[in-house]
């Protein structure tokens, strides 16, 4: 199978978010960086399929030059390759990200039997470049998905839902994208990672176009800024939680 | 403003949160749910909606911010290759219109406006009180569909086999971070739990570690959880962690480390170790208890 998987970077962003002076992005100053954990299951999911079936894994992002550095991270758990549509590092609305996605998967010598995506952008969460992905290339897709097993050249997949499970069946080749828990990531491997560093990356630079949800400004959500009632140190507080406890009901 | 909202069901509280979303635009609103005799089939029922919206000249399409109205919703605006606001907090028409969105799970806000028409967004759970909805028309799936809108539908259902409390229906959730420390030193959070009739959660850190299964994770890529108390222990308070707690009425930490995040959106605090207080607390409940 020749997998593609989507991921973008993302911030760390730790106990508190901080936003830029003009509030037009976090700041990142003293942050790490990552993907979405949808994503980064869809990235161990493609290597997984490439293992049992053959074929090749490669991981796409559109981002700034410091993106490589997650391209490498999932190489490093055994992608193949990258492609890397380098930005400014200011953000590409979602019709703009299918836009780009689709012209690279149109660029290649190969099509792809799968594209996979995360559930939705961990900071933008936008539900929606992968069904403008399928849309534009033809292409089934199925959102939100927990299990995936090929059958002949079909795909069966499951998605939780909160009567259980649904299941879709859905010819290749086609978009699916998929939630946290569909597996459990491997770590990165020292030689994973020397050998990471080798893979090869395809960057080019697309154009961004004007966008059409267009951010205005970021804000912070009203906290309620509630200040703890410490019921004690140690063991010792233990009467005073089940005091707690018996007043709201809970025993 | 011809506002076309998409319902799950009358019944469906993010369904009736959508339509006095939508009676917020001012103007007309019908609420239209579709025959799932079929089966789910989100292209399809997207397709429906548009046709639906065209034959009646709507000028905003909108659903909940549910796992199926943001679907459905996506493919509505890929069809009409329109730009789509996922999970907004508060819409205002106009042109361009205006939205308040959703982003990082709960954590950031983003205003934005939408250069497009018909104006299509979801709305986000709970950012709006619900009211029941008096009118809902439910409509066939369209007849024309295209093979790519029949590819995709739900094929089978697979009934969950659930023992015991479920972790977003429970009404005491004790949850466990990399503080606890290992897969084995759960069995003191399973204790508590099960005093108290609650549900076990965990940390990222803690699934990452292979310690419990994703089903327990509470938080931004885990479950939204909406107990009476959620307990914290060694659980340092990440953004993405707090997305899934907002809904919680009150929340207990259990830290020793006092500057640690989770303090800031705690009621209750214990600084400790949670490999002391957790089990103190489960031997005073028995206490209390007489057992
Ligand atoms: C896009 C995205 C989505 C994410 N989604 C989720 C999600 O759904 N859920 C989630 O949880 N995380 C999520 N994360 C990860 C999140 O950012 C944090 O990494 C994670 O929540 C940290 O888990 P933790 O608090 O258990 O670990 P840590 O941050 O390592 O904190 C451990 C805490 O335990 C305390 N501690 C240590 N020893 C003891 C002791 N003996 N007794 C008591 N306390 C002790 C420490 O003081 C510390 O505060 C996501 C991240 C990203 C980027
Ligand atoms: N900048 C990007 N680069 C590559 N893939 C992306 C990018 N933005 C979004 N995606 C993919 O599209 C999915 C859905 O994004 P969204 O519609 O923003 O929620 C993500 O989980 C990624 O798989």
């Amino acid at each position: 199978m020749n997998i593609l998987v989507c991921v973008k970077r993302v911030p760390l962003t730790g106990g508190k978010i901080v936003l830029t002076e003009d509030a037009q992005a976090i700041q990142t100053r003293h942050l790490g960086f990552t993907v979405s954990p949808h994503e980064e299951c869809g990235a161990e999911e493609a290597v997984r399929l490439v293992e049992q079936h053959g074929g090749t894994s490669t991981a796409l992002t559109i981002g700034p030059p410091e993106a490589e550095e997650q391209l490498r991270d999932l190489m490093a758990i055994g992608v193949d390759q990258g492609i890397h549509l380098v930005t400014d590092g200011s953000e590409w609305d979602p019709q703009a990200t299918g836009a780009a996605i689709v012209a690279a998967v149109r660029a290649q010598p190969e099509p792809y039997d799968l594209i996979l995506f995360g559930n939705e952008s961990a900071d933008s969460g936008n539900f929606q470049v992968q069904v403008r992905v399928a849309q534009a290339l033809g292409l089934p897709v199925v959102n939100g998905i927990k299990a995936i097993s090929l059958e002949g050249s079909s795909l069966r997949c499951e998605q939780e839902t909160s009567a259980g499970r649904d299941v879709y069946t859905v010819p290749t080749p086609a978009v699916v994208s998929v939630k946290e828990g569909i597996n459990l990531p491997r770590y990165p491997s020292v030689p994973g990672r020397m050998r990471a560093k080798r893979k090869p990356i395809e960057a080019s630079q697309p154009a961004k176009p004007q966008a059409r949800l267009a951010m205005v400004r970021l804000v912070l959500p009203e906290t309620s800024n509630k200040q703890a009632e410490v019921l004690g140190h140690g063991a010792e507080a233990a009467p005073a939680v089940v005091e707690i406890l018996q007043s709201i009901g809970v025993m | 403003m011809r506002t076309l909202v998409f319902v799950e069901d009358a019944s469906d509280e993010l369904s009736q949160q959508a339509v006095v979303m939508a009676k917020g635009l001012g103007g007309d609103v019908a609420a239209v749910a579709i025959d799932p005799s079929g089966g789910y089939a989100p292209a399809a029922w997207a397709q429906t909606l548009v046709e639906i919206a065209q034959s009646r000249g709507a000028t905003a399409i909108t659903a909940p911010g549910s796992e199926r109205g943001n679907e459905i919703l996506a493919h509505v605006a890929a069809k009409l290759d329109q730009p789509m606001a996922a999970n907004c907090v508060s819409v205002a028409g106009g042109d361009p219109a205006t939205v308040t969105r959703v982003r990082w799970g709960g954590s950031l806000l983003e205003e934005a406006r939408l250069l497009g028409s018909p104006l299509l967004y979801t709305s986000a759970a709970h950012a709006i009180a619900a009211e029941p909805i008096s009118d809902v028309e439910t409509v066939p799936v369209t007849s024309a569909l295209s093979e790519l809108d029949q590819a995709v539908r739900v094929v089978e259902q697979v009934p969950a086999s659930t023992s015991g409390v479920s972790l977003t229906d429970a009404d005491v959730v004790v949850s466990g971070g990399r503080g606890v420390g290992s897969a084995e030193g759960f069995s003191i959070i399973e204790e508590l739990a099960e005093l108290l009739g609650g549900a076990v959660g965990c940390s990222r850190a803690v699934t990452s570690a292979g310690w419990r299964p994703h089903s327990d994770q509470v938080g931004q890529t885990g479950s939204k959880v909406s107990p009476e108390i959620y307990i914290a222990c060694g659980i340092s308070g990440a953004t993405q962690h707090m997305a899934g707690v907002k809904g919680a009425k009150r929340l207990l930490a259990i830290n020793p480390d006092g500057e640690a995040s989770i303090f800031a959106g705690a009621d209750y605090a214990v600084i400790g170790d949670l490999h002391e207080v957790v089990p103190a607390i489960s031997a005073e409940i028995r206490k209390v208890k007489g057992t």
